[in-house]
């Protein structure tokens, strides 16, 4: 695989929550400060910016990733889905409705990782066990709920896209 | 109106309390949409970064910030120098009491000494955070080192080194002559110690050691700041309490509160962390320096270095008891970091940490301690985790000496109603006992534990109890009646976890109408009267009696109106069950409402309360542990916790907290701990070396809602974020007593402290 040397100034084009979007951006911005800053997509949190809480996950080209971890010149031709991209016209995605009836959030500052973390497990997981679930989402730190009912909101939304 | 609550609350017969309705606020919070104080953008803003000490204690010899200021792209700097020299006066602490306004100032911008790791020195406003960021590191400061001093033992030694030049021990207005690293001494007493320790037939005495822990919320602290030119500021910020952050700048600033407008932002958690200023003085000298807005952010980094963590301490618990299981007396000595500066929860760790129990002899001394750390902050039921857990423990102790079960021992030295606290003011009903026989008769603690089958894994059981007062204070609501029926609630608590559906809840129950039929909105202090913070558990308490209260007002006003429009006597009009009714004449509130403002009759109910019966509450806990003997890794396989709720307004948010606290509670018992070097230096400055509980660590968190009322709140409500965080470290100590036969007196029961305490014991 040839290298490539990006400096300066740089033109990305990325498809994000279905537009094709191009944004510019320093080789050194991570892809959570575009997102965040450059395309005020600010449902993405930022609580370390070094990969340890998940507040700023995002999926790109399927895959869940820490946004803060990935620089923005790398998400260069990729599909990203973030917490804006979750719900659609129609209305909440099933594990948005399954957050809410099962009161899996607190302050809140953490559900958009949880949810995108969740997403990412049950599109290719779609009947976890709560042991596979806590694995899973032991890269997405809350300081308010103790899990428990973000374990049970997993397993409800579980349940309701197999029913959807 | 009240008594018909009291009666309600007797039947339990509500239409909206002890419902599970979808928080108002949660479809923002789940789709993204939800503005957290870092979300926040203004045309012209500029961007600050802030100079932090590297050293632990040094005499700051310079500071140029010329080579900062010449960078391109730099606007302003900032140092101590910036601050209106401060007054004499002392500043308001939200609810970590009060403070001298010198040693706020001191903690926001070093001034002669850099006092810990972390300490804010000087700050630089420029085009954007990474020139900001390299504009800090070319400010030249000067340090001369001095030995740091890292812990209450060291503190108080007799030739420690001084922290502060010119603190004298305060011992219940006593003051020595000569400096100390002790800022205070205070004292609980009561009955004869001496009697009651001659009396017992068995005494237990110990040292335990808790170090210093960090609230850990996911958002770190921002502030946002813009300055006017007719020297006014606004002010957006992630804080616990708006009318807090307005008076401490108000009081640093040397301006009037009327010329300061703080916006509450959503807020990432706080736990007690997040009551006072840090960024926000910082963004508003150097707004009015620039004359442009200007924005903060902390790293993770900042917030573990220079922020308030939680005090470590050193404690000694002597308890005595007779064979009986009667406790005789106690005394408890409670040594708490306050950090840098004065200021430290001791006071409420000293006035719980006996809490559970009725007692006649016994004595409380708390002494609160300069150490080179960061200024010490309230975390969640703050001071009392750390002194029951010394004392939780000792009982366990004494119950294991006289052969008796704890569960009954407790049962048997219950606090109850008329008990006087060791402050001094009586117990009111409470629901001690209630919580005790909840856990008894809970599927846990009549389940036997079982044995693995691998020899290095041992299991253990242990319980404790847990005691906290609760806060009341002034808290204000609005009530706007819409056209069609809908009521606007303007509330001045901030809401960090469900609290505008708890308080909606409490206004709709009055009113007869879905809760979906309140609006609730967390305005900036300019559109709503004073509200104190949200903390000690006081929201739901009094900003729902504040919402209660407004209320009666608006069914008042509306029963004027109808009572006009009917052309009928007002005294003839009747309310109840959410419908108007006079001689024949009714309409349902949504009727009344549109009936009114065809007359152009406007209705606006509001309340400033200030309850002072918040209604003291306790936990009580069980845990099932297993021990790997090998590694001392200790994994929690089963807990089940209650707390006394009073009336349960919004049970999910009640398990919530039982559930939230519990498992922060976890954190400290077995992970959490600020690793300090030789020089001071913090060593684990991240989320991943300062290591929290994950998903994976726990199992589920069985939470049983105990509902004793509280008589001094119309539905009933006790407070409840606060008290769950207080028993986890006794629990899982006690329980690994009992599982591998080793008393844990240090938090936290890491891996290595574990295995060291096996193997010194012969091993388990």
């Amino acid at each position: 695989m040839a290298t490539e040397i990006i400096s300066g100034p740089t033109l990305v084009t990325a498809t994000i929550n279905g537009d094709v979007t191009t944004f510019k951006c320093e080789p050194r911005d991570s892809l959570l400060d575009v997102l965040r800053e450059t395309l005020q997509l600010t449902g993405a949190k930022e609580g370390c910016n070094n990969g340890n809480c998940g507040a700023c996950n995002v999926i790109l080209d399927g895959t869940l990733v820490n946004s803060c971890c990935v620089l923005a010149v790398e998400a260069r031709g990729g599909e990203i889905t973030t917490i804006e991209g979750v719900a659609t016209p129609e209305g909440l995605h099933p594990i948005q409705v399954a957050f809410l009836e099962n009161a899996a959030l607190q302050c809140g500052v953490c559900t958009p990782g949880f949810i995108i973390s969740s997403k990412a497990l049950l599109e290719t997981n779609p009947n976890p066990t709560e042991h596979e679930i806590r694995f899973w989402l032991a890269g997405n730190l809350c300081r308010c709920t103790g899990y428990d009912k973000i374990v049970r909101a997993v397993q409800d939304a579980a349940v309701r896209m197999q029913e959807a | 109106m009240t008594t018909r609550s009291l009666d309600l609350i007797k039947s339990g017969d509500f239409n909206v309390i002890g419902k599970r309705p979808v928080r108002h606020d949660g479809v923002d919070k789940v789709t993204g949409r939800a503005a957290y104080g870092a979300d926040i953008s203004l045309p012209g803003m500029l961007h600050a970064k802030v100079l932090r000490s590297p050293h632990a204690h040094a005499t700051i010899v310079s500071i140029d910030t010329s080579r900062a200021a010449a960078l391109s792209g730099v606007h302003a700097v900032i140092t101590y120098k910036d601050l209106p020299e401060p007054s004499e006066g002392i500043t308001e602490l939200n609810e970590s009491g009060v403070q001298a306004t010198y040693y706020k100032a001191y903690n926001m911008l070093a001034r002669e000494k850099a006092l810990y790791d972390g300490h804010a020195i000087a700050a630089v406003a420029a085009i954007d955070p990474h020139i900001a960021e390299e504009a800090v590191r070319l400010i030249d400061v000067e340090y001369e080192l001095h030995p740091p001093v890292m812990d209450c033992q060291q503190a108080i030694g007799p030739d420690a080194i001084l922290v502060l030049p010119d603190i004298y021990t305060d011992t219940e207005g006593e003051v020595d002559d000569k400096p100390s690293n002790v800022t205070t001494h205070i004292i609980f007493e009561e009955g004869d110690l001496e009697k009651g320790f001659a009396g017992a037939d068995v005494v237990v005495e110990s040292e335990y050691n808790t170090a210093t822990v960090h609230q850990g919320y996911i958002e770190t602290h921002n502030a946002t700041a813009r300055w006017h030119e007719d020297e006014s500021l606004e002010i957006w910020c992630s804080s616990q309490g708006q009318f807090g952050i307005r008076q401490e700048l108000s009081d640093l600033l040397q301006m009037p509160i009327s010329k300061i407008n703080v916006t509450p932002m959503e807020i990432g958690g706080g736990f007690g962390g997040k009551t006072t200023v840090y960024l926000e003085i910082l963004a508003a000298l150097l707004s009015r320096k620039t004359d442009r807005p200007v924005k903060m952010t902390m790293t993770r980094a900042e917030v573990l270095r220079g922020t308030g963590p939680t005090p470590g301490t050193w404690e000694k618990v002597k308890i005595g008891a007779t064979n009986d299981g009667r406790i005789t007396a106690a005394h408890v000595t409670l040594y708490f970091e306050a950090g840098g500066v004065p200021g430290s929860p001791l006071g409420a760790g000293a006035m719980t940490a006996l809490g559970p129990y009725s007692l006649k002899n016994f004595r409380v001394d708390g002494y609160e301690v300069l150490v080179n750390k960061p200024h010490s902050h309230a975390y969640r039921a703050p001071g009392a985790t750390m002194s029951e857990y010394a004392v939780e423990t000792a009982v366990d102790e004494i119950c294991e000496k006289i052969g008796m079960d704890p569960m009954e021992f407790r049962l048997l030295n219950a606090s109850k109603e008329g008990d006087l606290r060791v402050d001094g003011p009586p117990l009111l009903l409470v629901g001690n006992i209630e919580c005790l026989e909840n856990i008894k008769n809970s599927d846990h603690w009549q389940t036997p534990l079982e044995q693995p089958k691998e020899p290095h894994l041992k299991r253990g059981r242990g319980l404790a109890s847990g005691f906290w007062m609760n806060g009341g204070g002034k808290s204000s609501a609005q009530g706007r009646v819409n056209p069609d029926g809908t009521v606007t609630l303007v509330e001045g608590s901030v809401d960090i976890g469900g609290t505008r559906t708890s308080v909606a809840m409490q206004m709709a129950e009055v009113l007869g109408i879905p809760i979906e039929d309140i609006i609730p909105i967390v305005p900036d202090t300019d559109s709503v009267n004073f509200t104190g913070v949200t903390g000690g558990s006081r929201v739901t308490y009094a900003t729902g009696y504040a919402a209660f209260e407004a209320a009666h007002e608006i069914v008042r006003q509306m029963a004027d109106g109808v009572a006009d429009i009917w052309e009928v006597d007002r005294q003839d009009v009747e309310f109840e069950d959410g419908k108007f009714s006079s001689n024949g004449k009714a309409a349902t509130f949504k009727e009344a409402a549109e009936l009114l403002d065809e007359e152009e009759i406007g209705i606006l109910g509001t309340a400033s309360v200030s309850p002072s019966r918040a209604g003291n509450t306790f936990t009580v806990q069980v845990a099932d542990i297993e021990v790997d003997i090998e590694t001392g890794k200790v994994q929690v396989l089963r807990y089940t916790g209650t707390q006394d709720a009073g009336i349960a307004i919004y049970p999910p948010y009640v398990e919530g907290q039982l559930q939230g606290g519990i498992v922060q509670g976890i954190g400290w018992a077995l992970n959490e701990e600020y690793f300090y070097d030789g020089e001071g230096h913090l060593r684990n400055a991240s989320l991943l070396d300062y290591r929290m509980p994950t998903s994976l660590d726990l199992p589920m968190i069985d939470a049983i809602i105990t509902e004793v009322p509280n008589p001094g709140h119309p539905y009933g409500v006790r407070g409840v974020g606060e008290a769950s965080i207080i028993s986890p470290p006794a629990v899982i100590a006690n329980a690994i007593y009992d599982a591998v036969g080793v008393r844990m007196r240090d938090l936290p029961m890491s891996p290595p402290r574990v295995q060291k305490a096996i193997s010194e014991n012969g091993g388990a």
